[in-house]
């Protein structure tokens, strides 16, 4: 069986953004740029099931711009076989996004999409389902563990107040969340064996798919700053505070 | 423990350290032999990310490096407009007259203002483009010796335990052997100390002294941004004893690059280099800079200060120091990019020789850097920085004048570092507390909002970086008589003395903030803080503009 893994480029979780003058968006010129965690997730887990002996490819593909190279190379570093990256300069949104992966899969043919559950940027988690109610195929979402047995995988589930499992039919698509695994290290000497494995280079506007934004981003706002906190000296006086200035009770 | 399986892989030249020293060598080597293979190792997430610098630069190496740096796109963009060098009182600013003349090392004519951080990834594309193979993210954890001579590095060892166990993720450091290691750390280098001890290279030369520059990055209404203004300062709020002073550059799109460096041969044990960079910022002279801007990006970094005199044997058998590393910096010219990138191409012509001749040791470089005009320009600047050490701030501007304008660098005499930085703190007990006002969140800021917004990161599991050798001794020396220095002079609030449990005083070590200045390893009266490198990618994450 062959896994696609679809990965995103990212400000780093480290980096913290700032919001442009303008409110258009945040600004990420020059910010450390880094594969979207909850997809590093997804690498992991892929490379784990190839490991396993369940699958025997994993393929990286990502949408983005000429450098999302690097992210690619970083999945091969952890274990991937092979990437693509389709290039475009846009920023695509996720329907359009599951619209190029779908042309992805029909031309892959993987029994099994496993990826991120949103990435950190947008906080969207839509593709994973978009993606699946596009190609008709089973979605697991969220998956904190999966076992793939006689054509099935089943899922794990986080949940309000507990782990709901699901038995699905391959191909599907599943979603990792964070406690699926904790990804590996990309040592340096596999970093170095990645700068030769194969990366496949598509340009988004051939793959004849709809590419097109309907969302409308009408701006983008920093949280309201957290006022400075103060010291009480009794319950009595914070009493007093929640009735005359917090006005809560 | 038992002893871990490493894999190999075998390279010409290993450069250690992605700064402009490091990566200029690169460069310069595949320049003159196309066949080297060169690797580089990077222990920041990626190039630039541990870059801090002012930084105004001289474009003197980058025209001799890369001569079309222009049509390549190095980002030096803001070109030096209008300059300053203000004495500062309490409340008032002195404009010293007559700058180009007073002081001619000082003169930024030509000069660019940078974000270092963003020459340093131009460089690395540079580098990379020309055949270097680029690996940030992984830190020389120790030199690899083999027949009594430098054979390559060690990667640091990735996925250890807080415990020093191996866990799940345990991925050993990988040996990268070279024919040459160029070693080009910056201020303070941990491989490059364990190679001038084991090589003996600070033998018959000066100690090295060192500076600690603080630095912030503010967005500035359009309206008062003045692109190419450089302000320097020096006087208040430091005494006359202190050597330091502030920067203020305006460059790129709206941004202040603003900073104040403290010798680290301060002697007040009271004094917090954070704070009165913090404070500084209120002067009538500064102050209006900053209203109605924000503050984007903090830093801080020590720098060598030590100059011509405390530049030790560059050479050793399999390998070279540059940069930084050993010591570069023209302090009085307050610039230590050019001579950084010059020293880098000079080790990298050394070394292809080596290579070349199949000679263990480059000894070539010791010749190659006397006869530039890098050790000519340290030579005549040699003695300004000592005398500030040795008359104070007034009396060693006056020197620093007629050492230029009469002596013009020729003195027939050298002043000498008589102290390491470590030697030099008064017990508390003879110390002036200083009282620092407390931050306005306005325009100056604490510690904690500062770190956070250098994004420093390290893995929280790993062992703790930075160890004290000997508890007891900090509770006996650096407690009891210097009332713990290191609580104000580390720039990121990684130490803090607590009450501990026997009800005496403990230090808390929270090494997770530290922004790798290096300045605990330097300044720590005792030389009892163990700087270990930690797991790589770890430490600041600062951004372009920087």
């Amino acid at each position: 069986m062959k896994i696609l893994v679809p990965v995103k480029r990212v400000v780093d979780y480290n980096v913290k953004v700032r919001v442009a003058a303008d409110g258009s968006g945040v600004e990420t010129q020059g910010l450390k740029m880094s594969l979207n965690p909850f997809d590093e997730i997804a690498v992991e887990e892929a490379i784990r099931l190839r490991e396993k002996g369940v699958a025997t490819e994993v393929v990286v593909v990502t949408i983005g711009v000429q450098a999302a190279q690097d992210i690619l190379r970083t999945s091969m570093a952890m274990g991937a076989d092979r990437a693509i990256l389709v290039k475009t300069d846009d920023t695509l949104e996720p329907r359009a996004v599951a619209n190029a992966l779908k042309a992805i899969v029909e031309r892959e043919q993987p029994g099994l999409v496993c990826m991120g559950k949103q990435a950190i940027d947008d906080d969207m988690n839509a593709t994973g389902q978009i993606l699946a109610a596009k190609l008709g195929w089973p979605q697991g979402t969220f998956a904190s563990a999966v076992t793939v047995a006689d054509g099935r995988i089943e899922v794990a589930r986080e949940i309000d107040g507990g782990t709901e499992i699901v038995s699905l039919a391959l191909p599907a698509v599943v979603t990792a969340d964070l406690r699926l695994n904790e990804p590996r290290y990309a040592s340096l000497p596999n970093i170095m064996k990645a700068r030769k494995k194969p990366l496949e280079m598509l340009e988004a506007a051939d793959l004849g798919v709809d590419l097109a934004s309907r969302l409308t981003i009408v701006s983008v706002a920093e949280p309201a700053e957290r006022k400075e906190g103060i010291k009480l000296g009794s319950a009595a006086e914070l009493v007093e505070k929640l009735k005359t200035e917090a006005k809560v009770i | 423990m038992t002893q871990i399986e490493r894999e190999e892989m075998e390279f010409d030249v290993v450069v250690v350290g992605g700064g402009p020293a490091g990566l200029s060598a690169a460069i310069r080597l595949r320049q003159i032999a196309p066949d080297a293979s060169v690797c580089l190792i990077e222990k920041g997430s990626e190039i630039g990310a541990h870059i801090v610098s002012g930084a105004v630069i001289e474009p003197r190496s980058l025209e001799e490096l890369l001569p079309d740096w222009r049509s390549l796109g190095a980002p030096l963009n803001t070109e030096v407009t209008e300059e300053r060098m203000l004495f500062l009182t309490e409340k008032r600013a002195i404009q010293i007259p007559y700058l180009d003349r007073v002081m001619p090392h000082m003169a930024n004519h030509g000069n660019y203002v940078v974000s270092l951080g963003e020459v340093c990834r131009w460089l690395g594309e540079q580098a990379e483009a020309l055949g270097v193979e680029i690996y940030p993210g992984f830190a020389g954890a120790e030199l690899f010796i083999e027949n009594n001579r430098v054979a390559g590095v060690i990667t640091g060892d990735m996925g250890i335990e807080r415990d020093g166990t191996h866990g799940p993720n345990f991925t050993p450091g990988m040996i990268l052997r070279a024919k040459q290691t160029i070693l080009t750390e910056g201020a303070r280098g941990s491989l490059s100390a364990h190679a001038m001890k084991r090589f003996g290279l600070r033998k018959g030369v000066d100690t090295q002294t060192y500076g600690l520059g603080i630095k912030e990055v503010w967005e500035i209404p359009k309206e008062k941004h003045r692109p190419g203004l450089v302000q320097h300062s020096f006087g208040w709020p430091l005494d006359d004893h202190t050597y330091g002073g502030a920067w203020l550059y305006h460059f790129g799109e709206n941004l202040v690059s603003y900073g104040f460096v403290t010798g680290l041969d301060y002697s007040n044990t009271y004094l917090s280099p954070f704070e009165e960079m913090q404070r500084t910022k209120l002067h009538p002279a500064f102050r209006e800079h900053f209203e109605g801007g924000k503050r984007l990006i903090y830093g801080a970094r020590a720098l060598s200060e030590g100059g011509l005199q405390s530049i030790p044997r560059l050479t050793f058998p399999g390998g070279v120091l540059a940069g930084d590393s050993a010591g570069f910096l023209n302090v009085p010219k307050i610039k230590g990019t050019h001579t950084a990138m010059k020293s880098g191409m000079l080790a990298a012509e050394a070394v292809a020789e080596a290579l070349q001749t199949e000679r263990t040791e480059a000894s070539s470089l010791t010749e190659r850097v006397r006869n530039s005009w890098l050790w000519s320009e340290l030579r005549d600047v040699r003695n300004i920085r000592p005398a500030f050490a040795k008359w104070g701030m007034k009396a060693g501007a006056l020197y620093a004048g007629i050492d230029s304008m009469i002596l013009r660098g020729r003195a027939p005499w050298t002043l000498h570092h008589p102290h390491a930085d470590n030697e030099t703190l008064r017990p508390a007990a003879l110390c002036e507390q200083i009282d620092y006002p407390k931050p306005d969140n306005v325009l100056t800021f604490d510690r904690v909002s500062s770190v956070f917004l250098s994004a420093t990161n390290h893995e929280e599991n790993q062992p703790v970086h930075l160890k004290l050798r000997n508890e007891s001794l900090w509770r006996t020396v650096n407690h009891d008589v210097f009332d713990a220095p290191e609580s104000r002079y580390c720039p990121a609030g990684v130490y803090e003395q607590e009450k501990s449990a026997d009800n005496g005083w403990s230090l808390r070590i929270n090494a997770q903030n530290c922004v790798h200045c290096k300045t605990c390893d330097i300044k720590d009266p005792t030389q009892n803080i163990e700087w270990c490198t930690p797991e790589g990618s770890g430490g600041p994450n600062y951004p372009v503009g920087m």
